[in-house]
């Protein structure tokens, strides 16, 4: 590291370390026109979409945490430029990888074709300008959630550039996840190897409560944890993992700490009702450990080290967590770093490293 | 050990069963197509009186929407938990090798070889014409 380098000391001892989870996003609709099939990109401008920046309203401009402070550019949103990402992260990080994960108005889009059409600029969009100009980047296909069959296309026209190394869904959208209309989505995914990651979002066309729209920014973002794990409930009851044996989940924006609880939960449950979904033949939780790992940030980190040593040792495994900063987001300033205080560093190597490349085949192939 | 006398043979049909106290210990015996077998009326879990639940099937599934109804009657369901356990060994189907019901080993014996002792019957009187259902405990 250079004396010129920004600041490292926050991310000092993570060289070589996946981030599992960080925000490219274009700067506007227009960056994307060259990048949509011909027919869309005359579709586009006709409606003047181009106009538009189909932002969801998942991270508004304003919110805190949509951006760290020192991490907002001059001109354009958080995340719009690579080399402002590069500056912020990649150069005092070092990672071996870094997964751009996209949350676009396109994924959720009710007409499946223009959604289809404009996941497929997204994608070639992020290829072209951000894949194919820093070898460290690596991306997940970014598909029609509401299109099973055109998202497999999608995952299938991909799948043979190795850089893409997951698919993206997001927790809350038309459909539990579980549902056999999803499955060619995990058929496809399992064909080639990717994890399925499930972000956090939601269609914002039904509220993030179960019990309705809420008031206020609060209780949305408090309430996706509850959006994860009707998502995760519905995959273990409809029977995924057994279909899908070579299926790998990852939870991206979770947050953690609420995962044994529903996971003592759905274990209690399933001893008393499992006869209604009788290939769910292990304890649910076992399954989740076998098949699910969630990104580190949002951490939602307990006040102080025991209980953090109390939730690691809940969890029951070392293998269920992978290393992410969630850039731009504002979950850590630069002088307290991306890792919970009190980590043990034994598990540091797992988080970091090893869990990542066993979630991530075609890392560890890279 | 000794061996107890429950009932005659033809008093608990297949399919049914008999609640029996051996030695102060509330004790279900079943019949699954002639085999007899013989449970604590006790779960494992909270205590409930397990042999007093609904007689079911094994639902079974390789893969979803794949069903199988397997070894009809074979199952018993806690009245209050709805954990599912086996007649024959008193495994639990959740956790079959943490969560069992004490099970008891149950014969059938005909009256004459009765006759010659020793067992107990307080309450089945034993004609040595007739076969039995033979609990040790």
């Amino acid at each position: 590291m250079t004396q010129e380098a920004p600041p490292s000391g926050a991310f000092s001892g993570l060289a070589g370390a996946v981030d599992c989870d960080i925000h490219p996003v274009p700067p506007d609709m227009r960056a994307l026109l060259p990048h949509l099939d011909p027919y869309w990109r005359e579709h586009v401008e006709r409606r003047g979409l181009e106009r538009e920046n189909l932002d969801t309203s998942a991270y508004p401009p304003g919110a805190p945490i949509n951006a760290r402070p020192d991490w907002r550019l001059p001109a354009g949103p958080p995340g719009s430029s690579l080399a402002a990402l590069q500056a912020h992260l990649l150069d005092p990080l070092a990672p071996r990888a870094a997964i751009c994960n996209l949350i676009h108005g396109a994924q959720m889009m009710i007409s499946e074709d223009l959604s289809a059409g404009l996941c497929r600029g997204l994608n070639n969009w992020l290829a072209a300008e951000w894949l194919d100009r820093d070898d460290r980047l690596r991306a997940s296909i970014t598909v029609p959630v509401h299109s099973p069959e055109l998202a497999a296309e999608e995952i299938e026209r991909l799948a043979p550039d190795r850089r893409f190394v997951q698919v993206l869904l997001l927790a809350m959208t038309e459909l539990p996840l579980g549902r056999r209309m999803m499955w060619p989505i995990y058929r496809a995914a399992e064909k080639h190897g990717l994890p399925v990651g499930i972000h956090a979002g939601s269609s914002f066309r039904h509220p993030p409560s179960a019990g309705g729209w809420g008031s206020y920014y609060l209780e949305d973002y408090v309430s996706y944890a509850q959006g994860f794990a009707g998502a995760l409930n519905s995959l273990l009851a409809e029977g995924v993992f057994q279909k899908f044996p070579a299926l790998r989940v990852v939870l991206i924006e979770s947050g953690v700490t609420w995962l044994p609880a529903s996971l003592w939960r759905i274990n209690k449950t399933w001893r008393g009702v499992r006869a209604e979904v009788p290939w769910l033949d292990r304890l649910p939780a076992d399954l989740v450990r076998q098949h699910v790992r969630l990104t580190l940030q949002p951490f939602d980190a307990p006040p102080d080290a025991r209980s953090l040593e109390v939730l690691l040792d809940q969890l029951g495994s070392d293998e269920l967590l992978l290393f992410s900063t969630d850039y731009p987001h504002w979950h850590f300033d630069a002088a307290e770093g991306p890792l919970p205080a009190g980590l043990p560093p034994a598990l540091l190597r797992k988080i970091t490293v090893e869990n990542p490349l066993a979630t991530y085949p075609r890392l560890a192939a890279a | 050990m000794a061996r107890h006398v429950v009932a005659a043979v033809g008093e608990i049909p297949p399919g049914g069963r008999k609640l029996v106290t051996i030695r102060g210990r509330e004790i279900g015996v079943f019949n699954l197509d002639g085999a007899y077998y013989a449970l604590i009326n006790r779960c494992p879990h909270q205590g409930a009186a397990l042999c007093t639940g609904a007689i079911v099937s094994r639902l079974e599934a390789p893969m979803p929407g794949e069903y199988r109804l397997a070894q009809p009657g074979s199952m018993l369901r806690c009245p209050w938990h709805c954990w599912e356990f086996d007649i024959r060994t008193g495994q639990s189907w959740c956790e079959p090798e943490d969560v069992k019901a004490r099970s008891y080993a149950v014969t059938v014996e005909p009256g004459e070889r009765l006759a010659r002792g020793p067992f107990m019957a307080e309450t089945v009187s034993v004609a040595v014409e007739e076969d039995y259902v033979v609990v040790t405990l």
